[in-house]
């Protein structure tokens, strides 16, 4: 849930909003902010699934410390998303385990 | 390779402040961030300070950051932000863009050349292992505190905080500011831990404060749907029979912060376990330097306290790295001697009494341990 007024903060300011891919799906997002917080106001809990039992994942840290949050995006797997700007027709998957080794 | 003077790892209250002492005394300085704005925690800080005008009382840290960032671009300080150091010795800095770029015509990849380096790596989050701890919607505080205050994200709707020292407090009071409900705070120590004054403020906005209570259990299948707290007793462990289900889909997680200390570790600094610092600390003498020669650390790195004495250590470390560089200016004796009074009484009083031994004590172990010049 975007807070679009705040007693202190004032109301949100105008930003660009852009569209990325998440899972297939185009969700709105606003330009300058992470991955995670477009998929916060999207609903979004689940960043990835552990390898071993499978089990859910979320943001625990958001600032990019705790790596708990990571997913594959453009293809890269584990990156942080709490900490990683979103780009227009950016795409972001669930990622399940440790993700997939890129060659270079 | 790029080459300065100065390289100083973390753009917070610490980093900044070691950047801008350098910078005014002809240094060459860069700071690194692996966060896409500046300021670290002090951007989601949007309460007033507390303390004396010299520690900006009255003032909403966002705008400390604001003040620090245009300080220190004002002064031709180059900051990398959205970058991260994934190694380091002394002189030197690897370091790796931790986002995307606009465009891939830009290298991912960096050396720096430093001939000093001050560590102002923060602190991170305690994590509290109760079953289903692991649950999307069971984050930090200062979590929740960052998505509300600095993306204007509520991560929840319902809340339940868990710790009621002065994070708890606070963001709890932040999280209703911001539209959401929070449901109960529980506090497993018999008495409230943070400042009567937050406390008081938390009460007249109606959220129960329950205090020998704990959460044991999170709800749900793949994100929190309720949270089952129970009383503890003397021992500290849940009283069978006490159990309560609260209707929360977010559970906040506020009992302290450790030292961030991986990448001291990484350079070899030396560490020391300290329980009122916040667990594991690189040792460090009264110049704020580590037992590797030209690293400095400053800020919650070095011990777990306030924006406050993070901004007077991180001024300490800009002050002494440059010194040590044969750039002085002509007061620094006095800035120093300032700083350390002010440190002082920052560290005076009962609730700072015991993190002022506990630093006293690793300044007499770094005066030992530390390679002398």
């Amino acid at each position: 849930m975007r807070v679009t007024h705040h007693p202190i903060l004032g109301d949100l300011p105008d930003s660009r909003e852009i569209k990325i891919q998440v899972d297939g799906k185009e969700i709105a997002a606003l330009a300058g902010e992470p991955i995670a917080a477009a998929l916060a106001a999207a609903g979004i809990s689940v960043h990835r699934y552990t390898s071993e039992k499978s089990e859910p994942r979320g943001v625990f840290c958001a600032i990019g410390q705790c790596t708990d949050c990571v997913m594959t995006v453009n293809g890269v797997s584990n990156v942080r998303t709490c900490i990683t700007p979103v780009i227009p027709g950016m795409t972001v998957e669930t990622q399940h385990g440790v993700g997939q080794r890129r060659d270079p | 390779m790029r080459e300065v003077d100065l390289a100083v790892v973390g753009a917070g209250p610490a980093g900044l402040s070691a950047a801008i002492e350098g910078a005014k005394r002809g240094l060459r300085a860069l700071v690194i961030d692996r966060n896409p704005k500046p300021g670290g925690q002090l951007i989601k800080q949007i309460h007033k300070f507390f303390g004396s005008r010299e520690h900006r009382a009255g003032t909403r840290g966002v705008d400390i950051a604001q003040d620090l960032f245009r300080e220190a671009r004002d002064l031709g300080i180059t900051l990398m932000l959205g970058w991260e150091v994934y190694n380091l010795q002394p002189g030197r800095l690897q370091v790796v863009r931790s986002s995307f770029g606009e465009t891939s015509d830009e290298s991912p990849e960096a050396s720096i050349a430093a001939k000093k380096i001050v560590l102002a790596t923060g602190a991170e989050e305690n994590a509290f292992y109760f079953d289903g701890w692991t649950l999307p919607g069971v984050m930090g505080a200062g979590a929740a505190q960052t998505m509300t205050n600095v993306w204007r994200v509520l991560p929840g709707s319902r809340i339940l905080m868990v710790g009621s020292g002065n994070v708890g407090l606070i963001v709890t009071y932040q999280l209703l500011q911001a539209g959401a409900d929070v449901v109960a705070i529980v506090e497993a120590a018999p008495k409230i831990g943070g400042f009567g004054v937050h406390a008081a403020k938390i009460r007249r906005a109606g959220v129960p404060i329950l205090t020998s209570h704990t959460v044991v259990r999170a709800l749900g299948e793949s994100r929190v749907k309720g949270a089952v707290i129970a009383r503890v007793d003397d021992a500290w462990q849940p009283v069978v029979g006490s159990e309560l289900t609260l209707d929360v889909d977010t559970i906040c997680v506020a009992i302290g912060f450790r030292p961030n200390t991986r990448l001291a570790s990484l350079a070899g600094c030396r560490l020391t376990n300290s329980s009122v610092l916040g667990g594991w600390v690189p040792i460090h003498n009264g110049q704020l330097e580590t037992t590797v020669p030209g690293i400095y650390v400053a800020g919650d790195v070095s011990g777990i306290e306030e924006a406050s004495t993070a901004l007077e250590e991180g001024r300490l470390a800009g002050i002494v790295a440059a010194s040590a560089m044969g750039k002085t200016s002509e007061h620094d004796q006095q800035q120093l001697q300032a700083i350390a009074d002010r440190l002082c009484s920052l560290r005076g009083g009962p609730f700072c009494q015991p993190i002022q031994d506990a630093k006293s004590e690793l300044v007499e172990l770094g005066e030992e341990v530390c390679p002398k010049e």
